[in-house]
């Protein structure tokens, strides 16, 4: 599976399971529009680790938050090459 | 101190009565209490030892309980030494307690104490001598907590504080098998053998070489009726093939919270067993037991006037007040152990929830998810309700969004471990539970099945903040 699919089922997986409602995934959706709340987003960060082997969060300068789904997938596509 | 009144733990173990029908098994030999009447354990140097504080460091803990009882009233001091303690330790234990004496079944070299005065071995070879017990002193012993980090803190109680929850020992009908997955070096274990001595029975000791079916096979052949251990103990012991050689009339759970589900178990494995649950620590001593099957505690032992035991409530943690609690740490003078008002802070978090008090964790074991507070415990009661699940261990994870997550370790029971290929959906089952009884943040993130939990020497499942 791509980087970018395993992002992308995590977004869905996490969603089901926290009962959230999850926008229409683009890569231009901003991640604060998502449907999804900071305890998703620290549950999807955890399993991609898992499941990736790295935590881009972690390694990156914090001025690298990523703002939209787009920017999000870049971050993990660029940390697992 | 001295004392006047006799009351050593071999004068009463004496007055116990039956000495020639009781016996201690070790895993390795035995020995006959009445036999100690005309022999000694000590090398027949049990004179060098009057008056002074006495490091008792054997590996094994018939050799300790002999001593223990050998010299109750002998020593000014007993020093317990637990078989973990790390070896850099001891000569700080030793100065702490002011140890003139050492009683091992090593050889001195082997041993690694400091030579600081007589080094007497100890055995269960008896040697035959007609040995002098009038003990004048009144002995303090010495228990080590097991800090996680650091030094262990040294625990002050005398052979009274450390009985006073023996009550009506002599009056069993029938004899009485005592066993413990406790080692007697530590505060659990030693009330095993205080009871045992104290009220006529005889005891099957576990050893730390020794794996949990050897264990369980020997107690079944000694026929034990009372044993005890932690809830990990018990889940481990529910797990072996070899359950079902024990056939105990009495089954006793404390050192970590007894929840619902290892109370079922038992229950369901040993129905002709009185399981109870019992609040114990080194420093509190015994607080109560609960015999009615229910997790918790009726909330109406709380601020009961007239009893033995004085329990109250502040800021969450559970205070007791008792002639049983230590009364004061050795060596950390800026410590204290017993508040102003007489009552000792266990530490222990509760939480009232109807007419039941239950616990929740321990203060120093909170996880901290994006500001709120997680007890670990609270968690693994919800998965260990999963008929599949053997046993569990909530941690935290560091996140770089909530600061923390908590996550959980899974042994899964015999059955849901060969049904291989169902892990997904297992997984799923244990979460779909978790998020039915548990706000969002208490929802492991993540579930990883593992063969085995790490057990700490104490026998609670090891934590690294507990």
């Amino acid at each position: 599976m791509s980087v970018r699919s395993t992002v992308l089922s995590q977004f869905k997986q996490v969603a089901t399971e926290q009962n959230k409602t999850l926008a229409p995934l683009s890569d231009g959706l901003a991640l604060l529009d998502s449907g999804l709340d900071s305890l998703c987003f620290a549950i999807i960060v955890a399993r991609l680790e898992d499941t990736l082997g790295v935590d881009p969060f972690s390694a990156a300068e914090s001025a690298n938050h990523p703002a939209t789904l787009g920017d999000f997938i870049k971050l993990y596509e660029d940390a697992a090459k | 101190m001295p004392q006047s009144d006799g009351s050593s733990l071999w004068a009463l173990t004496n007055a116990a009565g039956r000495l020639s029908d009781r016996v201690l098994w070790g895993a390795d030999a035995s020995v006959i209490l009445g036999d100690l009447a005309r022999g000694s354990s000590l090398d027949g140097r049990i004179g060098e030892l009057h008056g002074r504080s006495v490091l008792v460091a054997t590996k094994d803990q018939l050799t300790a309980a002999l001593a223990f009882i050998e010299l109750d009233g002998i020593a000014r001091r007993l020093v317990l030494c637990p078989p973990d303690l790390p070896q850099d330790h001891v000569p700080i234990v030793m100065a702490t307690a002011a140890v003139d004496a050492v009683v091992s079944d090593r050889v001195p070299a082997e041993a690694g104490t400091p030579s600081v005065g007589p080094f007497v071995a100890c055995g269960p070879r008896l040697t035959p001598v007609v040995p002098e017990r009038n003990g004048r002193y009144q002995t303090e012993w010495i228990l080590l907590t097991s800090g996680t980090t650091g030094l262990p803190k040294m625990v002050v109680h005398t052979l009274s504080s450390l009985t006073g929850a023996i009550q009506d020992a002599r009056t069993q009908a029938t004899p009485v098998v005592w066993s413990t997955f406790y080692d007697i070096r530590r505060y659990g274990g030693l009330q095993v053998l205080l009871r045992t001595l104290l009220g006529s029975g005889s005891m099957v000791l576990s050893s730390a070489t020794e794996s949990t079916d050897a264990f369980l096979t020997r107690a079944g052949t000694h026929a034990v009726t009372h044993i005890l251990g932690t809830p990990t103990h018990w889940w481990t012991a529910l797990s072996s093939s070899s359950a079902h050689r024990l056939a105990p009339k009495y089954v006793r759970l404390s050192g970590e919270i007894a929840n619902q589900a290892i109370l079922e178990r038992l229950r369901a494995q040993y129905p002709q067993a009185t399981i109870v649950h019992a609040f114990a620590s080194t420093e509190a001593g015994v607080g109560f037991e609960v015999g009615d099957g229910l997790a918790g505690f009726s909330a109406s032992l709380v601020g009961q006037r007239g009893a033995d035991v004085a329990m109250k409530v502040e800021d969450g943690s559970l205070r007791i007040r008792s002639a049983r609690t230590a009364a004061r740490y050795l060596g950390n003078e800026g410590e204290t152990l017993v508040n102003p008002d007489g009552f000792v802070d266990t530490r222990d978090l509760v939480e009232l929830r109807g007419d039941r008090y239950y616990f929740v964790g321990r203060g120093d074991g909170v996880i901290n998810v994006g500001g709120q507070k997680v007890h670990p415990e609270e968690i693994e009661a919800v998965i260990n309700s999963h008929p599949g699940v053997q046993m569990s261990l909530v941690r935290a994870r560091k996140n770089p969004i909530t600061g923390t997550l908590v996550i959980a370790d899974v042994v899964l029971n015999v059955e849901a471990d060969s049904a291989k290929g169902r892990g997904e959906e297992l997984k799923d089952e244990i979460l779909r539970l978790c998020r039915a009884a548990l706000p969002r943040h208490k929802v492991p993130a993540t579930i990883k099945f593992v063969p085995s939990l790490a057990v700490a020497a104490t026998g609670k499942t090891a934590r690294r903040n507990a």
